[in-house]
C-alpha cells in the first residue's frame, strides 16, 4: 500500500477479512509470507497504527466520557498514571474532538452517545496519535446513512490531509466507493486486488466466488447478486485453490 | 446512642484504635484506588469469591497456628489468580467463581470446626478485627499497601485503556493478558487487606460499594477515583469511630456508611437525570408540569 491510498478490503464472513487484520496488528502468526506494516513488523509497530474498531453497545453506567475515550488513543498504551503533562494531553485531545466535530457531547458518559456519535470519537481515538496506518474495521456498521457518510469523509480528509494509508475492511463498498483507490476481494482464501471497476465486475466475482454471480451497477453504486448462494460452499476444489495461491 | 466523650477517651486512652484508625485510613486509601477499576471490570463478584477464599486460607491458618493474616493473604492471591485465568472469558465468568467460591467456604468450615481455640478468633475471619492489629501487623500492613498502590500508579493508564477498551487496547499494543495477572494479584492482596478490617463476608462494602457510588455521580475516572476514595474512607474511619462507644461490630458500621452512600448517590444521579430530561423538554413543559 502506499501513503495516503484508501484500500477496501471486501468478502464474506469467514473469508479473512478479521485474519488479515489481526496479522497486521500481530495478534496471528502467519503460515507463511510475510508482513511489513508502517515500516516494521507488525506488533512492533502498533503506536503508529490507528484502529477504528466496529461500534458496540457499550455499558451506560461505565465511567469513561469521550475525552477519556479519546485520551486513551493517545497515551494509553504508556506506562505510568499519566497524572503529568494533563494540560498539553487536554489541549491536544480537544482539538482532535474538534476536527471530528464531537465538542458538544466529549464529556458526556460514552455508553450514553449515539452509534454515530461514538464512531465520531472512535475515529478521533484513533486519529489523535498521529497514525501513519489506519486500520478499519466495519466502522460504519449499524450506522444509519447520514453518519455513515460523516465517518467515512473524516476518513478520507485525514488520508489527504496527513498522506495516511487507509484499510477499510468492510461488507458493504457503497458508502465509500467515492474514495476507494483500490479493492481487496477475499473469498475463501483467494483473493483479487485492483480498482474498484477491475475487481467489481460480474466476470472476476464469478471466477473468485467459483459460481455465476452478477455485478449490478445501479445510480453510482454496486450491487452484487447471487453471492450468498456461494457462500455456504465448501467443496474440496475450493480448499484446493486456496492452498495454490 | 453516640457518647461523645466516651468515643474521644476511647479514641485518645486506646493504643489499639489509634493504630486501627491508621490501618483503617491506608486501606481506605487502596480499596477507594482499586474499587473503580475493579466496577469497571465488572469484577464485584470476582471480588467476593476471592474474600471468600482468604476466609478459607484464614482458617487453614487459625487451625496450623500460623497469622491468620499470612493465611488469608495466601488464599486471596490464589483465589484471585485462579479466577483472573480461569474466568477470563465472560459467558463462564460467573459460574466459575460460584463454584470456587462454595467449595472454599466448605473447607473454611470444616477447619474452622477442628479448631479448638477461642471461638472470638474464628467470628473475626467472618467479620474482622481491626482492633487487634498490633504494630508488627501494622507494618506489614502498611508495606503490603504500599506495594500494591506502586504498582498501580505503574501501570494504571494501560490497565485502564484494557479496562473500558480491550479491543482497542490489544491494538495498540497493551499487553491485556500480563495486566489481568497484575490486576488479579493486585485485588489478592488489597482483599487480604479488606479481611483483616471488615471481614471476609463484608469485603465488598468497601472494596466496590464506594466506587460504584462514585460511578452513579460522574462519568470521570479521575473525579470517581477520588471520589471513592473519599467514600470508602468515611466509610472505613466513621464506622471505626462510630462503633466505638456502643461497643458493636466495626463492620456493621462500615457496611452501614457505605450503604448509606450508595443510596444517597443513586438518589443524585436520578434527580440530576430527571432535571436533564426536564430541561430537554423545554420551558414549556415545565410550567405545565409545576402548574
Amino acid at each position: 500500500m502506499e501513503p495516503g491510498e484508501f484500500l477496501a478490503v471486501l468478502g464474506p464472513n469467514g473469508s479473512g477479512k478479521s485474519s488479515l487484520l489481526k496479522a497486521l496488528l500481530g495478534m496471528q502468526p502467519l503460515s507463511a509470507g510475510t508482513v511489513e506494516i508502517a515500516g516494521g513488523r507488525p506488533g512492533g509497530a502498533n503506536r503508529k497504527i490507528g484502529y477504528i474498531p466496529q461500534q458496540r453497545a457499550i455499558d451506560e453506567a461505565l465511567t469513561l466520557r469521550g475525552v477519556d475515550l479519546v485520551g486513551l488513543g493517545l497515551d494509553g498504551h504508556r506506562w505510568g498514571s499519566g497524572v503529568f503533562g494533563m494540560a498539553a494531553r487536554r489541549r491536544r485531545v480537544a482539538e482532535v474532538i474538534e476536527s471530528v466535530g464531537g465538542t458538544r457531547y466529549a464529556k458526556q458518559p460514552v455508553g450514553r452517545l449515539s452509534g454515530g456519535e461514538q464512531q465520531r470519537l472512535r475515529v478521533a481515538q484513533a486519529l489523535v496519535g498521529d497514525p501513519e496506518v489506519l486500520l478499519c474495521d466495519e466502522p460504519l456498521l449499524s450506522l444509519d446513512l447520514a453518519h455513515q457518510r460523516g465517518i467515512s469523509e473524516l476518513i478520507d480528509g485525514r488520508r489527504r490531509e496527513a498522506g495516511t494509508a487507509v484499510l477499510f475492511v468492510t461488507h458493504e463498498i457503497n458508502p465509500v466507493l467515492r474514495y476507494v483507490d483500490r479493492v481487496l476481494y477475499l473469498v475463501n482464501g483467494q483473493f483479487r486486488i485492483g480498482k474498484p471497476d477491475e475487481v467489481m465486475n460480474t466476470e472476476t466475482l464469478s471466477e473468485l466466488y467459483g459460481a455465476q454471480v452478477e455485478v449490478l451497477k445501479v445510480g453510482g453504486q454496486i450491487h452484487i447478486a447471487g453471492a450468498q448462494s456461494a457462500l455456504c460452499e465448501d467443496e474440496p476444489h475450493h480448499h484446493e485453490a486456496a492452498t495454490g495461491s | 446512642m453516640f457518647d461523645f466523650g466516651k468515643t474521644w477517651d476511647l479514641i485518645s486512652g486506646l493504643e489499639g484504635v489509634q493504630t486501627g484508625l491508621l490501618a483503617a485510613a491506608i486501606l481506605g486509601l487502596v480499596a477507594g484506588i482499586i474499587g473503580p477499576l475493579i466496577v469497571m471490570r465488572r469484577m464485584s463478584f470476582a471480588v467476593h469469591g476471592t474474600s471468600e477464599l482468604a476466609f478459607t486460607g484464614g482458617a487453614g491458618a487459625l487451625l496450623l497456628g500460623i497469622g491468620v493474616e499470612y493465611g488469608a493473604l495466601a488464599g486471596a492471591v490464589v483465589a484471585a489468580l485462579l479466577l483472573g485465568i480461569l474466568g477470563a472469558r465472560d459467558a463462564d465468568r460467573d459460574s466459575v467463581i460460584g463454584v470456587i467460591l462454595s467449595f472454599g467456604l466448605g473447607m473454611g468450615v470444616l477447619m474452622l470446626s477442628f479448631y479448638k481455640g477461642r471461638s472470638g478468633n474464628k467470628f473475626g475471619i467472618l467479620t474482622g478485627q481491626i482492633l487487634t492489629i498490633d504494630s508488627t501487623n501494622l507494618s506489614l500492613f502498611v508495606i503490603a499497601s504500599i506495594v500494591v498502590l506502586a504498582v498501580l500508579a505503574m501501570i494504571y493508564r494501560p490497565l485502564l485503556f484494557a479496562s473500558v477498551d480491550r479491543n482497542v487496547a490489544v491494538a495498540r499494543g497493551v499487553p491485556v493478558g500480563f495486566l489481568t495477572v497484575v490486576f488479579a494479584l493486585l485485588v489478592g492482596v488489597s482483599t487480604a487487606l479488606s479481611v483483616k478490617v471488615v471481614g471476609s463476608l463484608l469485603v465488598v462494602a468497601l472494596m466496590v460499594t464506594p466506587a460504584a457510588a462514585a460511578a452513579r455521580v460522574t462519568a470521570s475516572p479521575w473525579k470517581a477515583t477520588v471520589l471513592s476514595v473519599v467514600f470508602a474512607e468515611v466509610a472505613a474511619l466513621g464506622g471505626i469511630v462510630l462503633s466505638l462507644a456502643p461497643g458493636l461490630p466495626v463492620s456493621a458500621f462500615v457496611t452501614a456508611i457505605s450503604f448509606l452512600i450508595y443510596v444517597v448517590c443513586r438518589v443524585v444521579a436520578w434527580a440530576r437525570d430527571r432535571r436533564t430530561r426536564v430541561a430537554e423538554l423545554g420551558p414549556g413543559l415545565v410550567s405545565v408540569a409545576a402548574g
